[in-house]
């Protein structure tokens, strides 16, 4: 352990010279140089695709990097594989945490890196020991004997930590750490952070939050195209120029969602109580109402509900009692297909399973909800001509960007994926439509036309309803906002005057805590965190 | 006065069963024990595979070659070195060679599996069905070409004999007639089954093996080697079959039948279910399955006197040769979906690509 030395004093813990690394088709990095000092807080910027997973890659030792060369303190090193990277003080919390649902927090902290008895036995009294020193060292204190799977995510995220801390590790890199945790969690995870650089450590942290990059560290660094393209201080720099540096142009982080004008109510929802999967109620005796012209946001911690609600309102779960009606409409026991019919469309959060077929062309995802009819299909056979026709409309029109209409979806971007289902569900007659994490893990461009499009359809008539668990979307394009907490409505707030912190609060706890601060010990109930991994 | 009891109408039926039931168990125990060995091994096969994550439906064919190869392999080196059935267990060098190629034959299918499933990422139903449809008619092939005459025999092990004075001690006395009074197939499995649970939870292996089977990229990222641990208890478990194959031709009997192993391979996987994945666990059922296959023949061949009797004697007798096949069924009916398996059993594990 070294004496904590000021992040600008002494000679770096890490140093990536020249990185290149090429694919068939795309240099992924081209000669990347990163420099991280000891007791550093290093964020590294860039879009989805930029190159910030290959360089972590390489780091990691899961892959080799073409050109290029690792100094660690100053030494030149070569990494192998993850446990070489390990040995050499390296770790890596994942964006999907790397934990054991089935395993307790001890085994997984011990698993790879275990303390032993003896050759054969594992010491687990002195692995809960260590744990429990490491926790208090660092300001969290859990317990080893709980299931990993029974934890929230907040405290997963610590358990990856500590994971880390466990094998006495110099440098460590967390891969969007906050990407699935509520404001509060964010704050507390922030303050594990400063206190690890306080004690040495050095620390990467990826992101694409501007302004979350700029709270929390020392130096940033941004990619694009593979390249580097600055290196900025927090206080030299602010979100719009981060945004220019990492897109490559302007951009509105903003949607500018203007004034709203709603009509009468389109969407009731009155008392519904649905089930999950497993027949155990997870929505119970929602109500509320979506008014034709306006954007309903529904915020809250992943697994609370949403899912349900959504799939209730869409037609493919039925829901246990209960009514939903649209206009005059009762739709409560509608299938997907009627749903469809009576206007109401509905972008997945999962776009790969529920919203498109990833074998079939382009084309064909284009008129998935609508091949039966015409004009797609006269007499029970479809004309592939209209098929064609609507298809270059789309791409043109949403700007998908594609070889042809005849590609098949899978072969597709993930932004241009989710235009191509925002294409088919956007354009049409309809009244209501239903979003859900609709820009989930695109990057800036799209999601900005994502959000334009949405406040188009919104002063166009349509009610909308978007489910996020990113808290900023929610908050941005939302004229109200409903908190769900545990399968219920725990707060219906105005959109434009509704605050982070608040509606965090409410996300975190139901508004049922008074004290705002960390909950204590280890499980902390409200999320499932079998929803919550992706 | 008990007696008395068994003229109460249904009531006195049930405690008749019950009494019948409890005596085929207190009977037949030892005979159990040794029916339920190959279950047992079986299952404990699966276990080790499935634990690290690779579906193993193929036991039932890497038992019935090895089955064969014991018993070939020990009847042409009984002729080689002719010898006096051991002190220790019957033991002759013919048996140890026997054992020694049912053991290399397992392991040699189970590298098959191993390499198509793990290494090919095959789909591991189909590399156990390949298994099973090669080894039986290999064998069945093989059998017919030696076109025996007179059945050729390496003999097979003795039970060991404890001390007459402590199987006649009181109560005790029952259990050491019933574990100690086995054959050396039976106690090792007895052993690898307690030895192999300690192991599964308690150490750096077994620890990683859950891990693996549970969430191999986890693992991975740690540092452990995924497709060398599943190779290693793949190969482990080929070995438990190959111990299992021997049972049937060089301790259980002594000669080798087209196809005998009968369906016991899949039995030992619902005994692996109904345990839940835990060696112990399936040894129980296994000794679940044993005991109603003793009790299908008590039936048929000793059927109890009075009403009871009567009853069971005019079903028809096949109906209590397929009890344990039945008792599987309504076992794995009852308890599957309850019983969880590993999260990613079955799944072939590809390496984070260099992407």
């Amino acid at each position: 352990m070294t004496s904590s030395p000021g992040p600008t004093v002494t000679a770096p813990a890490l140093e990536m010279r020249g990185i290149t690394k090429r694919y068939p088709g795309v240099i992924a990095n081209d000669r990347i140089d990163l420099t991280v000092r000891p007791g550093e807080i290093h964020a590294l910027l860039g879009e989805n695709g930029a190159g910030k997973s290959t360089l972590m890659n390489i780091l990691y030792g899961l892959t080799r990097p073409d050109e290029g060369e690792i100094l660690l303190d100053g030494e030149p090193i070569t990494i192998k594989g993850p446990s070489d990277a390990i040995a050499r003080g390296i770790s890596m919390v994942h964006q999907h945490f790397m934990l054991v649902p089935v395993l307790n927090v001890a085994d997984n902290i011990l698993l790879g890196a275990e303390t032993m008895a003896n050759r054969v036995f594992l010491d687990r009294d002195e692995a809960r020991r260590r744990i429990r020193e490491l926790g208090q060292r660092f300001g969290f204190e859990i317990d080893p004997d709980e299931t990993v799977g029974r934890l929230s995510v907040g405290w997963q995220q610590r358990v990856e930590i500590l994971k880390a801390l466990y094998r006495e590790a110099r440098i460590l890199v967390l891969d969007e750490p906050t990407a699935v945790l509520t404001p509060q969690e964010t704050k507390e995870i922030f303050a594990v952070l400063r206190r690890l650089a306080a004690e040495g450590h050095s620390i990467i942290f990826i992101s694409h939050k501007l302004y979350e990059v700029l709270e929390i560290a020392d130096r940033i660094t941004v990619i694009r195209r593979g390249r580097v393209v600055g290196e900025r201080l927090p206080a030299e720099t602010n979100e719009e120029d981060l945004a220019e540096l990492m897109v490559g142009r302007e951009v509105q982080l903003v949607a500018d969602r203007g004034e709203s004008h709603p009509a009468g109510v389109l969407l009731s929802v009155e008392s519904l109580d649905v089930g999950d999967d497993r027949g155990r109620e997870v929505v119970h005796g929602i109500s509320f109402e979506v008014r034709a012209g306006e954007i309903f946001g529904i915020a809250g911690v992943a697994g609370n509900g949403q899912d349900e609600l959504v799939e209730a309102i869409t037609g493919l779960r039925r829901p246990a009692a209960g009514r939903i009606r649209l206009g005059a409409d009762d739709v409560t026991m509608a299938d997907p297909r009627q749903a469809h019919e009576h206007g109401i469309s509905f972008v997945p959060a999962d776009r790969h399973r529920f919203g498109m077929v990833t074998s079939f062309a382009l084309a064909d995802n284009l008129v998935l909800t609508d091949y039966y009819a015409p004009p797609y299909a006269r007499r029970g056979v479809r004309d592939d001509a209209a098929i064609a026709a609507r298809a270059e409309e789309a791409i043109r029109e949403f700007d998908i960007r594609t070889p042809s209409a005849t590609v098949t979806a899978g072969t597709l971007s993930g932004g241009n994926q989710q235009k191509m289902v925002v294409a088919r569900e956007f354009d049409r007659d309809l009244r209501l439509l239903v979003l859900d994490q609709p820009t989930r893990g695109l990057d800036v461009g799209s999601v900005e036309f994502i959000h334009r499009q949405t406040v188009r359809k919104r002063d166009a008539g349509t009610a909308v309803l978007l489910v996020s668990a990113e808290l900023d979307e929610v908050l941005e394009l939302s004229d109200r906002i409903g908190v769900m907490y545990r399968g219920r409505m725990v707060a219906i707030l105005d959109g434009p005057t509704a605050s982070r912190e608040h509606v965090g609060l409410l996300m975190a706890t139901g508004g049922q805590e008074t004290s705002p601060g960390a909950p204590q010990g280890a499980a902390v109930p409200g999320s499932a965190p079998g929803g919550t991994r992706a | 006065m008990l007696t008395g009891l068994f003229d109460i109408p249904v009531l006195g039926l049930v405690l008749q069963l019950l009494d019948f039931l409890l005596n085929v168990v207190t009977v037949n125990g030892p005979v159990i024990l040794s029916l339920a060995t190959p279950l047992a091994l079986g299952a404990m096969c699966g276990v080790i595979s499935e634990r690290s994550g690779v579906v193993n439906i193929g036991i039932e064919g890497m038992m019935l070659a090895s089955a064969f190869s014991a018993w070939l392999v020990a009847s042409v080196a009984a002729q080689a070195f002719p010898a006096e059935p051991g002190f220790f267990f019957g033991v002759t060098p013919a048996l140890l060679i026997g054992l020694a190629a049912a053991l290399a034959t397992g392991v040699a299918f189970s590298l098959v599996h191993a390499w198509l499933s793990i290494s090919i990422r095959a789909d591991q139903i189909i590399s156990g069905t390949i298994i099973n449809i090669v080894a039986f008619g290999v064998t069945a092939y093989l059998d017919l070409l030696l076109s025996r005459t007179s059945q050729p025999s390496g003999g097979k092990f003795l039970a060991f004999a404890p001390p007459q004075a402590l199987l006649d001690l009181p109560v005790i006395g029952w259990l050491f007639r019933m574990v100690l009074a086995q054959g050396p197939i039976t106690m090792a499995a007895i052993v690898i089954a307690v030895v192999f649970q300690v192991l599964l939870f308690r150490s750096r292996w077994g620890l990683r093996t859950r891990a693996v089977g549970e969430h191999p990229k986890a693992a991975e990222t740690v540092g452990i080697d995924v497709i060398r641990l599943r190779y290693q208890n793949v190969l482990a478990g080929g070995l438990l079959a190959g111990l299992a194959g021997a049972w049937f031709t060089i301790d259980f009997g002594t000669t080798f039948q087209t196809g005998m192993t009968n369906g016991r391979g899949f039995i030992a996987l619902a005994a692996m279910i109904f345990g839940r994945w835990h060696p112990i666990g399936a040894f129980g059922a296994a000794l679940l399955f044993a005991a109603s296959g003793a009790l299908g023949t008590a039936i048929r061949t000793t059927p109890p006197p009075g009403q009871l009797g009567e009853i069971l004697t005019s079903i028809p007798e096949q109906v209590f040769s397929a009890l344990p096949y039945l008792v599987t069924i309504a076992v794995l009916a009852g308890v599957v979906g309850r019983s969880v398996a590993p999260a990613a059993d079955g799944q072939p594990y590809e390496r984070e690509a260099t992407h």
